[in-house]
């Protein structure tokens, strides 16, 4: 295990380090003169694809949340970064794939836990409400995890190889973990919508989501719905949280920047919808990694901002959903 | 096979339902008829478990519902179609009909194809429509597909909110008949209904609802004949 307390700004040259050198060195300058040649697009492409996924993973988390309680859980970051804290610090103990294993397996319980302290009691709740719970668990989730961890960031090691090895693609200097992330992601993907299509308890975790009172009054426990949506959610999202850890780096407070890009991406895609989850997300992530060739690095984050806004503005139903669904949504 | 005694309910401290007495015998069609705002949702709500009692005594089947989960009551046996045809809109019609059948799925001597095949007997335009989206079907499909997805469950007793509602009158007529046949086939069907005309023109017996009581109770023919009930919800003036 390798715990860094470099400053902030080391960790964007970290994190960037599969650039050419030009565009590490002086990520905050502002005054980067970038000839764009095609081993750089597809570094950026990558990079943006990277993150993309990143993102749209943790909207998924967001998705799966909202479409069965209608709310949506600020806490997801916080599961993020709780899967990969958890992943790092078991992986002390024991190899590397039992520990992202029980990591994602403490993670879910964390998360059923939640649900059923602070809002399976709830009865018929404001939605305003849970929102408002959800804020202040993380807010309490992230000071606990920097009791225990501290302000240090840590990371995994990487699945494959080291921080140097790299794989050529399209010209493009890879690192084999991104490759991993982008691998886990699809799968997490395809496999949850297998999971809602072709299974009964998606079936009955989607007619919760269509009509909680035509549910119940099917037979179907509709809190116990909740309950396992939560599970499922925080299982994805320390998944995730696993696998970018050797890359992204885990730090208490990581899932915060997660969480205002992951509900960026699902608001971008419109909410609920998780493939559109995947398409918005790659879309904010290469949107991202080929403004730093144009607007300073310490910009990158108020792109997003900037995104959500104005897709709040104009079409608050997202990019691929539609005005009349939402227009049928309480929210 | 149901029977409420005394019963109260409501929403808050706002009371509802008032001392309610009444009940139902298997193979009947019962029909609770009165204005907006009478208490007829809530009562069936209250029999369903979604709404909770604050006094008086509900038994069905033998069993008292007391704090029973609203999954558990459809469970043993009582299934209600919501007022509005609640179906899922997002979902196909062959998915709702199936979540119809969760509370049998497992269960020894159940088989879902053929109960889908019975239902499709009784609405055959279910079948056309299966794989086509809840929420693309037309007003009096949905009510349709409400209902099968209640029958699905194999209900002992089925409870109808207002079938009615924003139907056309030729559509309404359809969905009586299938009442009606429904109860030939051996159901129990609780019709709660302001189409009173209607609903007392099938019902074996009728409870009129007015504020939150039960004022006029009796054989359906014997209502239809009632004074009251004529001038109050027939629309008939007698002078």
């Amino acid at each position: 295990m390798r715990n860094f307390s470099y400053p902030p700004f080391y960790r964007y040259i970290f994190r960037y380090r599969n650039y050419p050198a030009r565009v590490t060195i002086y990520p905050e300058s502002g005054t980067l003169t970038v000839q764009m040649t095609a081993e750089l697009f597809s570094q950026y492409l990558f990079a943006g694809i990277t993150y993309g996924i990143i993102y749209a993973i943790v909207a998924i988390g967001f998705n799966i949340i909202y479409n069965t309680t209608g709310i949506i859980n600020f806490a997801q970051g916080e599961f993020v970064m709780l899967g990969g804290m958890f992943a790092i610090t078991l992986n002390n103990f024991m190899p590397l794939v039992p520990a992202i294993a029980l990591a994602v397996v403490i993670t879910m319980i964390i998360g059923a836990l939640i649900e059923m302290i602070f809002i399976r009691w709830l009865d018929s709740p404001s939605i305003l409400r849970m929102i408002i719970i959800t804020i202040g668990l993380s807010i309490l989730i992230r000071e606990v995890a920097l009791h225990f961890w501290g302000e240090g960031v840590r990371s995994l090691p990487y699945f494959n190889g080291n921080e140097i090895s790299s794989i050529k693609i399209f010209s493009a200097q890879i690192s084999p973990q991104v490759l991993w992330v982008i691998g886990v992601c699809l799968i997490i993907v395809t496999l949850l919508s297998l999971f809602f299509r072709f299974t009964s308890l998606g079936l009955e975790m989607r007619a919760c989501s269509a009509n909680r009172l035509a549910a119940t009054l099917c037979g179907i426990n509709a809190k116990n719905m909740v309950t396992f949506s939560f599970m499922l959610s925080a299982g994805i999202g320390a998944l995730a949280g696993c696998v970018m850890s050797p890359i992204t780096y885990t730090q208490y407070d990581c899932g915060t920047g997660l969480a205002i890009k992951g509900f960026t991406v699902a608001v971008l895609g419109g909410l609920g919808n998780s493939m559109a989850a995947v398409a918005a997300g790659l879309l904010l992530g290469i949107i991202e990694a080929f403004s730093i060739g144009i607007v300073p690095l310490a910009f990158q984050d108020a792109i997003s901002i900037t995104i959500l806004l104005i897709i709040l503005f104009v079409r608050p139903h997202g990019l691929f959903g539609s005005s009349e669904a939402a227009g049928l949504t309480e929210f | 096979m149901l029977k409420i005694k005394n019963l109260e309910a409501g929403y808050g401290k706002l009371r509802v339902l008032k001392r309610i007495s009444m009940h139902v015998d298997p193979g009947e069609i019962v029909t609770i008829i009165g204005a907006n705002g009478a208490g007829k949702t809530t009562l069936l709500y209250t029999i369903a478990g979604i709404i909770k009692t604050m006094a008086g005594e509900i038994n069905l089947l033998g069993q008292t519902l007391k704090k029973t989960k609203a999954e558990k009551i459809v469970d043993l046996g009582c299934s209600l179609v919501p007022e509005g045809r609640q179906v899922f809109s997002t979902i196909s019609v062959l998915e709702n009909l199936l979540l119809g059948a969760y509370v049998q799925s497992g269960k020894n001597g159940y088989d879902r194809k053929q109960e889908l095949e019975k239902i499709y007997n009784i609405f055959p335009v279910l079948k056309d429509r299966r794989r086509q989206l809840a929420g693309t079907l037309s007003g009096g499909e949905q009510q349709m597909l409400a209902m099968g997805r209640a029958l699905m469950a194999r209900p002992k007793l089925i409870m109808m909110d207002e079938p009615s509602t924003g139907l056309a009158p030729l559509i309404v007529k359809d969905i009586f008949q299938i009442i009606l046949r429904l109860r030939e086939a051996g159901n129990t069907v609780m019709l709660v209904e302001q189409n009173a005309r209607a609903a007392l023109g099938i019902a074996d017996r009728g409870y009129v609802l007015e504020t939150g009581k039960i004022i006029i109770q009796g054989p359906a023919t014997d209502l239809l004949d009632n004074h009251d009930v004529q001038r109050a919800y027939l629309g008939r003036d007698i002078e």
